[in-house]
């Protein structure tokens, strides 16, 4: 026995609400993130990652004290992502009590924050979230290109070459999301997947896609992911986080009960 | 009152620590005071210390010799209970690899080791470099911070350096052992001292348990 593949609930916030509707039915408030993540890690969740689509400057104020909430009654990691461009943003979640940032845009637009964030805090509590879509036609070789803004904006980056780049730059952890496959319920893209797993020396945390539970298990048997991430899956109560984890030990792959 | 002084060198998050200090002190209906300083005599006067420590080990020693947290560590492990995790634990040791080679505070022998860049497990299968989850602690000696965890629970590390586990262990007082490819000690006990390669703070249930087993430990193995 060995270390666990983990099972990661994803919660989108703006404003301190959760968004992307939580629909329990026995919660006293599906928007409150504090209770939703505490839920969540009492389910056996392995790791939350709180997901800040805020977009003004004082919206942020907000989340900080909103993962400081989150902070003081969860005791599993906590990743935020959303917004983080500057060290003195990774210093706010972490002072706040996160234990890893997520960087998505600002990695692009400028490679060596993720260096100097690396050294400044550490490559452990930094996560690069690289979102990548198809670029090649259905008879070529694959290939994945970065795209930013929900992808929106293609930047001509080689989602491989990019992941090495960014783990050489000191990233501890890819989030890694298909941005084909995001919202569809028809499972990762697990070549993608793959060839990033095989490519850095990191953690992947597969993303995008879930839809069941056998889709998390080829994630992890397919898609060599270390991590899977699934936010509606959950959130409907389609499947509880322990359903996740029996199906996924039933298909072999190693999961931490409790 | 109990009160937990967590040093604070410059290094890293120490609220979670702190919070989940406040919890299980809460829980154990202790009145609890927990003091996050760098301040020798603010942590001379505390009952428990707690060690933390996140990041490179270069920089950690940097700022604990700076500082002369190593010191102040050697007189609280005189005198009451510390828990140091993760690379406050690695601090401990003669020496590690990380960063070119770093001399490291020497209380206990041993060398931090780099996992390797080629770590396979039993069957071949290449592994991760961090360490990064959820692995099994097998709880090689009885201890009383044990006491309520269930052998093999599952804690939470993050770390690419290693303490082996090794023919040197009984001597170095490794208390609980992981697999990663490598044996690797997970714990190191002493008297007055529990060091923890993984972090109790974010281990759930068995790291909350661990937490409140030291607030009411005596020192003693």
């Amino acid at each position: 026995m060995g270390l666990a593949k983990r099972i990661i609930p994803c919660l989108d916030c703006e404003n301190g609400r959760v968004v992307k509707g939580v629909q329990f039915v026995d919660i006293r408030d599906a928007g409150d993130p504090v209770e939703v993540a505490k839920r969540y890690c009492d389910a056996g969740a392995d790791e939350i990652t709180f997901l800040d689509i805020t977009a003004s400057h004082e919206g942020r104020e907000t989340t900080v004290h909103t993962v400081e909430a989150i902070a003081s009654q969860v005791f599993i990691p906590l990743t935020v992502g959303g917004g983080i461009r500057t060290l003195e943003d990774i210093r706010a979640m972490l002072n706040a009590g996160a234990d890893k940032v997520g960087i998505n845009t600002a990695a692009v637009t400028n490679p060596d924050f993720v260096r100097a964030a690396a050294e400044r805090f550490g490559s452990q509590c930094i996560v690069v979230a690289i979102d990548a879509k198809r670029v090649s036609g259905a008879d070529e070789e694959p290939r994945w290109e970065i795209f930013t803004h929900g992808g929106r904006n293609p930047t001509g980056l080689d989602a491989i070459e990019w992941a090495r780049k960014m783990v050489e730059f000191g990233a501890g952890e890819i989030l890694l999301t298909s941005m084909d496959k995001d919202g569809t319920k028809s499972g990762f893209d697990l070549a993608l997947n793959r060839a990033v797993s095989r490519a850095v020396q990191v953690p992947i945390i597969a993303s995008g896609g879930v839809g069941t539970l056998e889709h998390l298990a080829e994630g992890v048997l397919e898609g060599e992911a270390d991590a899977v991430l699934a936010a509606s899956i959950f959130h409907f109560q389609e499947y509880t986080i322990g359903e996740a984890k029996d199906f996924m030990a039933q298909r072999g792959i190693e999961v931490r009960k409790i | 009152m109990n009160k937990i002084a967590v040093i604070d060198y410059g290094m890293g998050n120490l609220h979670s620590v702190a919070k989940a200090l406040e919890h299980v002190g809460a829980q154990l209906g202790l009145p609890t005071e927990i003091v996050v300083t760098p301040d020798p005599q603010l942590i001379a006067a505390a009952d428990r210390v707690i060690f933390p420590g996140v990041g490179a080990i270069r920089d950690c020693m940097a700022e604990i010799n700076r500082l002369d947290v190593g010191r102040i560590v050697r007189q609280a492990i005189e005198s009451k209970p510390v828990f140091a995790i993760c690379v406050g634990m690695q601090a401990l040791m003669s020496r590690s690899e990380e960063n070119g080679g770093v001399d490291c505070l020497g209380i206990i022998d041993g060398q931090v080791r780099y996992f390797g860049d080629a770590l396979k497990d039993d069957s071949g299968h290449r592994l991760k470099v961090p360490h990064m989850g959820w692995n099994e602690v097998q709880q090689c000696t009885a201890h009383p911070l044990w006491k309520g965890i269930p052998d093999r629970s599952r804690f939470y590390f993050v770390h690419s350096y290693y303490v082996p586990h090794d023919e040197d262990s009984i001597e170095r007082g490794v208390t609980g052992i992981a697999h990663y490819g490598k044996e690797v000690a997970a714990v190191i006990s002493r008297p007055n001292l529990f060091a923890t390669q993984f972090h109790p703070e974010k281990s759930q249930e068995a790291g909350l348990t661990l937490l409140r087993n030291f607030l009411q430990w005596d020192g003693q193995g």
